[in-house]
């Protein structure tokens, strides 16, 4: 054990910065993280114990104890639960003989829920050792479980097709499917590897560069909406000795899955992407910080930056052009959604837990290792090299005035074709859900759990940064599902146990509000719990990052858009309640205990 | 005198150096935004959103934000006060808070903004969460029931060479602030005396220190919080 430990500490310079990357290591190699593992590492990094365990205890996939020689994560999300999560968990669980959450006395099998891992076009799905099981049904997880059993490899119980496209390379070998749906400029199949690299970047400055990504009006894809050339601007600005360029591959919104897709069919793109935005900044170093989820992508990945450094894509003087040097690693969360909030991930890059920094310093200013830096979307540098092939001009010509260019979505619930579509922006959602092939619609939770859930009285709105603004995670629900039971609540926990608790507003209210609603759910709601839930969500607005901010859309949203659905719910007698019940309870009690109620005595 | 700050606060006037945090230059121009999370000497952290504040309409924290020229903020206004008057509450109901029991009572910040903000019964139900004390080590007591995970012992208590004494363990509502067991073993009274000075409540005590002062004595019990502040 110590060996390992040591060598891996070697291997990345025993830099604490790197503790991420250590971590990830130490698990994947001994299984868990082991007390010993921790003590060296806190005498050889200069930190104390629970300072490392400070950063191991965050993430959802580093644990101290065993996980078992194969640690199955089911994926315990929404849409998951809509397809089948819960046959698929209790075969697990009676084959194994354990619950979730143990590991099985021979340390052969541990049953662990993991939030939403970019599946949800063929949930129900599960990570086993890094590899991804999707479609899963009772009878596969029955073979599943027979073949640990019978001491197979990961990669013998991948007894399926392998998915389509890229899923089929031989360093990919994948049973998960791209299920690309409709393609645009970023998905479309007519572009060579290299041509804005060898083309455009020799005849432009960096200035240029930007200018036509200003000229674009591109606005960051993962949500927040920034326009991306002002961020490369203000970027280029800032001092510093060293930028950097970080490519935000944390999409852990529940229901979204298009970066997973990118990144499998078109990551040669995004690489020249982030070559392009280092060639405009200023910067010879990019990291791609990519979800743990997606560590099936590692060795692919990898061979296509080693296939991009042969070509003189990345590396030195590249392309020819003088004093273009850039270089692209790939860095692994290990299981934080509030990692895809850019200030976290660099927090988490650097090695620490992924708390949201305070605004200002901005990451342009003050990044990675406090230096400036860009931190974008998979699909925001995959745009880039569009915008600079064909210009800024040519890019206005799709989608809105305020929200240029295309826009890919994750579709997923109930409907006969989930994927991704690419679309212009400026769809409406009528026109989604019948290019989607969903008949009937209760609702659609657009932008994910933080964004905002509609009923068929907004279809008719459209995708774009002034009307329903989308990271692109668009799930539908038909008329069978419980929304508030099944969907509603279902988010709240997430972001409970997503929350990385550092503000009390998210850390609490999240709670507070959720009990409240099950409160509701278990019919025992007034009328003025419903004020209540309204009025209390505003004091997240005084949280520090989105995720805080937003932790309450799923009830604000469906209290303002389904409030029909709590109304039927509440008590119908009762406006206010007393909280405590004494004649109920002393009954309880007494038919408890056998003896007969007296009221009237005082 | 080119970096002085010219800024309005509730539209008093006001002039600080420029770039200070807005907390600081408040207190200066002796007007007081309460604060939990923030210590004098330690980088804030804006953990706490006690000091929430209000510039060109976007919700701020005052113990982060440098002060500019010609800034405006609102500060005492009726939805912000509630703001603070509600985190004050989800505090509360959130842990194990029995002030009349407590060795901290009067001395304790949480307590004093209960007053301040007139909190009668929190608009919250009660958690009552189940919490341990960690008392292992030989000087001080860690009583989880009344952390408020405000991060000033994780910041300010530090050994010689840097290490934390403390650190956050878990997240989201499993979140709590854990001692070092082999640095709390080590650890000698000066440094168990800072941690407890540290803590903003009852959460950090010296052993056998608790009554040190008596009750009537203590820091507010005869003026309110942020009366030092008020010219």
């Amino acid at each position: 054990m110590k060996d390992t430990v040591k060598q891996i500490l070697k291997q990345y310079g025993s830099d604490r910065n790197r503790l991420m990357d250590i971590l990830i290591d130490i698990q994947e190699q001994l299984g868990y993280i082991p007390k010993d593992a921790i003590d060296l590492l806190a005498a050889n990094l200069g930190m104390s114990q629970v300072d490392v365990e400070q950063t191991i205890s965050f993430y959802h996939f580093f644990s101290t104890k065993p996980r078992g020689k194969y640690a199955i994560y089911l994926n315990d999300s929404a849409v998951a639960r809509m397809f089948g999560y819960d046959s698929v968990k209790r075969t697990f669980e009676s084959e194994a003989g354990i619950k979730f959450g143990q590991v099985s006395d021979d340390g052969l099998i541990g049953l662990f829920n993991t939030a939403c891992m970019g599946m949800s076009d063929q949930e129900p799905a599960a990570i086993i050792n890094n590899k991804v099981f999707t479609r899963l049904t009772p009878y596969r997880v029955r073979e599943i479980v027979k073949h640990m059993r019978e001491g197979k490899a990961v990669e013998e119980l991948m007894n399926e097709s392998y998915g389509d496209g890229k899923n089929q390379l031989p360093s990919l070998r994948s049973i998960v499917s791209s299920n690309v749906r409709r393609k645009g400029m970023i998905l479309g199949d007519d572009y060579e590897m290299g041509t804005v690299t060898k083309t455009r970047l020799t005849k432009m400055s960096p200035e240029a560069v930007i200018a036509e990504m200003k000229h674009s009006h591109i606005r960051g894809r993962g949500g927040a909406g920034f326009p991306t050339g002002l961020k490369w601007e203000f970027c280029r600005r800032s001092k510093g000795d060293k930028r950097y360029v970080i490519c935000n591959a944390d999409e852990g919104e529940p229901g979204t899955f298009k970066d997973r897709v990118i990144l499998t069919e078109k990551p040669e793109l995004v690489f020249e992407g982030m070559a392009v935005a280092g060639y405009a900044i200023g910067s010879d170093e990019g990291i791609l910080y990519l979800r743990y989820e997606y560590r099936y992508m590692k060795d692919y990945l990898n061979e296509v930056l080693e296939n991009m450094r042969k070509q003189n894509l990345l590396g030195k003087e590249i392309a020819g052009i003088e004093g273009f040097d850039f270089d692209i690693r790939i860095q692994y969360g290990a299981g934080a959604y509030v990692c895809g909030e850019e200030s976290a991930l660099l927090e988490s890059l650097e090695g620490k837990r992924g708390e949201p920094r305070d605004k200002p310093p901005f990451p342009v200013e003050k990044g990675y290792l406090g230096m400036p830096t860009i931190v974008n979307n998979v699909e925001t540098f995959g745009t880039a090299v569009k915008i600079v092939l064909n210009g800024g001009e040519w890019f206005t010509q799709f989608g809105t005035e305020d929200s240029t260019g295309t826009k890919i979505l994750s579709i997923s619930g109930d409907c006969m074709f989930p994927g991704v579509y690419e679309v212009d922006w400026g769809f409406n959602v009528e026109d989604m859900l019948d290019m989607v092939g969903a008949w009937e619609v209760q609702a659609v939770q657009v932008g994910g759990p933080s964004g905002t859930l509609i009923g068929s009285k907004e279809f008719h709105r459209t995708l774009g940064y002034s009307d329903l603004s989308t990271g692109g995670s668009m799930i539908i629900f038909g008329p069978q599902r419980n929304l508030l039971k099944d969907v509603v609540l279902n988010f709240m926990h997430f972001f409970i146990e997503e929350s990385c608790g550092s503000c009390s507003t998210c850390r609490n209210m999240t709670q507070v509000m959720t009990n409240k609603l099950t409160k509701i759910l278990n019919g025992k709601g007034v009328k003025s719990d419903l004020d209540d839930l309204q009025s209390w969500a505003k004091t997240l607005q005084a949280s520090r990052c989105g995720l805080g901010q937003t932790a309450a859309n799923p009830i604000v949203s469906s209290l303002k858009n389904f409030r029909h659905l709590y109304e039927a719910l509440l008590q119908k007698d009762k406006d206010f309640d007393q909280g405590f019940d004494m004649e109920a309870s002393v009954q309880a009690s007494c038919n408890y205990v056998g003896r007969v109620p007296n009221f009237n005595h005082h | 005198m080119s970096n002085l700050a010219k800024f309005k606060i509730d539209g008093v006037e006001c002039m600080a150096e420029a770039g200070k945090f807005i907390v600081e230059a408040a207190r200066e121009n002796g007007i007081f935004i309460p604060t939990l999370c923030n210590m004098p000497g330690v980088k804030p952290q804006g953990a706490c959103r006690v000091c929430t504040v209000r510039i060109n309409g976007r919700l701020m924290t005052a113990c982060t934000t440098p002060i500019g020229d010609g800034m405006e903020i609102e500060s005492n206004k009726p939805d912000l006060i509630d703001i603070r008057k509600s985190i004050v509450e989800l505090l509360f109901v959130s842990g194990n808070h029995f002030c009349p029991a407590c060795e901290k009572s009067g001395d304790c910040e949480l307590q004093a903004l209960g007053y301040l903000y007139q909190m009668m019964v929190p608009r919250y139900p009660y958690d009552f969460p189940l919490r341990e004390v960690d008392a292992s080590s030989p000087y001080i007591i860690k009583d989880q029931n009344r952390c408020i995970m405000c991060k000033r012992c994780i910041k300010s208590v530090k050994d010689e060479e840097g290490r934390s004494y403390f650190a956050f363990h878990n997240r989201g509502d499993k979140l709590e602030v854990v001692l070092d067991k082999v640095l709390g073993e080590s650890m000698d009274k000066q440094t168990a005396e800072k941690a407890m000075e540290s803590c903003p409540v009852g959460s950090i005590l010296v052993k056998e220190k608790g009554f040190a002062k008596p009750i009537g004595t203590r820091k507010f019990d005869r003026k309110p919080i942020g009366s030092d502040v008020k010219l």
